[in-house]
């Protein structure tokens, strides 16, 4: 495992405060824009803050179509707010422009659209398709020995789609080791409790049985994250599935608790609470 | 973006979105259907059938985001004697299952009721990935299929009224943001027959859906200007009304097709078809071009993509002096 963070240039403390300003980033343009998914988006910022600044993304904002780059996909598309705003603090684009985010014209769509942004490896939005991409992305690598890594993540409600499974049985087949898959397991999709509406546990064990190498973690904790991410990468023969048990909406759960809606699916914070949530997510308490 | 809701601009007044109307339609319909069984893929909450889920618990599943296990179970239980009803974003039930709706309901012609919501552009800020703007085509496509495109609340209500009672697989489409008014309560609705709106001697505009008003309003511009314009709803599409083709074709000798769907496969294209076969006369088409839609607020895209009264204006003039020529 030695060298995979060798370009860490954060301590833990800063990304944790990084952590926070995507939080604040996220609330503050879907309340901009008067919709958009905040809660999906800010379940995932631990595992998005550590793969583009924790030193595992081999991914440079200023020259972000480099070949051998590693790739994320944003398979659960509707969260694009996390990681346009990870994509504004690496630099590929102004950080202002995140205020655009699902206007008209503007390249920071509903959901992600590679042909407008650099920066997005797969147009996504209609679930269930990232991981399939995400194996045609660690095949190529492999064809071109160039070492890169395909990191995809999905939604909990996500792994309904039958796709999902036609991917983690293909990946299982060419035991690609450079490909990780990240479920954001925060127990809601759009009409309930993911338990209540297709309960699909034990998903590691799915996975496992599909061959892959998997690993349960607290997705919202940041030093799990790191260490989870560090074994993937030093797993060899076989894809490696991490189970990120988060919170959807962590960062403001005082606040949702309070709107009694621990879901909050598809729903920007309205003005009037934007500062509340913005203090509790400086605050930090989860 | 489940229960929010948005309108479109418009003269006249404004009704509850199509997915509304359907919604309740279906609500009220559980009662003297009680062979009616939803089935549901995490979307009851923006399609609307969640009202009839929470008054029929037991004749609603929701099977999770899986559209195409979602149609398959819907022909599993048609099959065994139910009328099924499917619905999600047109953009997800009609691609991501079409496999399902082609082979496990079109092909054995099940009682599989399917009802696109979200569809074409207005539904804004989302953006492409969740915008059906090919779901008529696609439906057309499949053999014995009936498809709908219902202009408002109370047509919205009919046609679900008539897709119950019709015995067959059927494609239904709705939008989200609410719509102008066209009809009263008790307008008439029959499948396959069109609604004349306005009678006119010089063009036809056929429309449906969301450009039902914005060619009320054209006509109306248009008379002031000397053209008289007649307007057709065309809320089948499948089976199309040739009767209403072949008459608005020798009556007004030119037709303006005007539709909220990409331009391959749509209204104008099966207008084209049969006009070109019965009566051919000049035509001019409001549609989507050969593009994706992409995120702005309704309004915005509606200007944008020239889905205005104003473009079906032009449509009709550009058409009037093709005639004459
Ligand atoms: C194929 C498809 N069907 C339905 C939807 C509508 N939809 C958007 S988000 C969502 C729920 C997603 O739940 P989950 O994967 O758990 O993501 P979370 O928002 O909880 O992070 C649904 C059903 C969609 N985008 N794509
Ligand atoms: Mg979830």
């Amino acid at each position: 495992m030695k060298g995979v963070r060798k370009n860490v240039s954060e301590s833990i403390e800063s990304l944790k405060a990084l952590a926070r300003e995507l939080r604040k980033d996220i609330l503050k343009m879907t309340t901009e824009a008067g919709s958009g998914h905040p809660s999906s988006s800010m379940s995932a910022v631990e595992v998005v803050t550590a793969l583009y600044f924790g030193g595992f993304l081999k991914f440079d904002g200023k020259n972000p179509k480099a070949a051998d780059r590693d790739r994320f996909i944003l398979s659960k598309g509707h969260a694009a707010p996390v990681l346009y705003a990870a994509l504004a603090h690496k630099g590929v684009f102004p950080h202002e422009e995140l205020m655009t985010l699902r206007k008209f014209g503007s390249r920071l769509e509903g959901h992600p659209n590679m042909l407008r942004l650099a920066g997005i490896e797969a147009s996504t939005g209609s679930l269930g398709q990232g991981l399939s991409v995400g194996v045609g992305y660690a095949l190529a690598a492999r064809l071109a020995k160039n070492g890169s890594h395909t990191y995809v993540m999905t939604g909990d409600g996500e792994l309904g789609q039958g796709q999902i499974w036609e991917a983690a049985a293909s990946a299982g087949k060419y035991q690609l080791d450079n490909l990780t898959c990240i479920v954001d397991r925060n127990g809601y999709q759009q009409t309930g409790s993911a338990l209540d509406v297709l309960n699909m546990d034990p998903i590691d064990g799915k996975f496992a049985a599909f061959g892959w190498a998997t690993q349960v973690i607290n997705g919202n904790d940041l030093e799990e994250v790191i260490d989870a991410l560090k074994r993937a990468k030093a797993t060899k023969g076989r894809p490696t599935c991490i189970v990120s048990l988060t919170k959807k909406g962590f960062g403001m759960l005082k606040l949702l608790s309070k709107l009694k809606d621990e879901n909050f699916h598809g729903k920007p914070m309205p003005a009037k609470h934007l500062e509340e949530a913005l203090a509790e997510v400086e605050a930090g308490l989860g | 973006m489940a229960g929010a809701s948005s309108s479109v601009k418009s003269s006249r007044p404004l009704g509850k979105a199509t997915r509304d109307a359907f919604g309740r339609a279906l609500e009220a319909l559980g009662e003297s259907y009680g062979k009616l069984v939803v089935v549901d893929a995490d979307v009851g909450n923006s399609t609307r059938t969640e009202w009839f889920g929470l008054k029929y618990p037991d004749r609603f599943f929701n099977v999770g985001i899986a559209e195409s296990n979602q149609v398959g179970v819907a022909a599993g239980l048609a099959a065994a004697g139910h009328t099924a009803l499917v619905s999600s974003f047109a953009a997800f039930i009609v691609c991501n299952a079409y496999d399902q709706l082609r082979m496990s309901v079109a092909y054995p012609r099940l009682n599989v009721k399917v009802v696109g919501s979200h569809a074409g552009i207005s539904i804004g800020e989302d953006g492409a990935s969740q915008m059906g703007i090919e779901d008529v085509s696609l439906a057309c496509s499949l053999p014995g299929f009936v498809v709908m495109v219902p202009a408002d609340e109370t047509s919205a209500k009919a046609a679900t009224a008539a897709m119950l009672a019709h015995e067959g697989p059927v494609y239904l489409r709705v939008g989200r943001p609410d719509v102008p008014k066209i009809y009263d309560a008790d307008a008439p609705f029959t499948i396959g027959k069109a609604n004349k709106l306005a009678d006119g001697k010089d063009v036809t505009i056929v429309a449906n859906g969301l450009m039902v008003a914005p060619a009320l309003e054209a006509a109306e511009a248009l008379a002031s200007q000397g053209i008289s314009a007649r307007v057709l709803d065309m809320h089948t599409v499948k089976p199309i009304d040739r009767d209403a083709l072949a008459a608005a074709a020798k009556d007004t000798g030119a037709i303006v097709v005007a539709e909220e769907h990409l331009a391959h496969g749509g209204l104008g294209s099966v207008v084209a078809m049969n006009v070109a076969e019965i009566h051919p006369v000049p035509i001019r088409y409001v549609n989507l071009h050969d593009s994706f839609g992409e995120s702005g607020s309704p309004e915005a895209l509606i200007e944008a993509y020239g889905l205005t009264a104003a473009k079906v204006a032009e449509a009709a003039k550009a058409v009037v002096a093709a005639k004459k020529s």
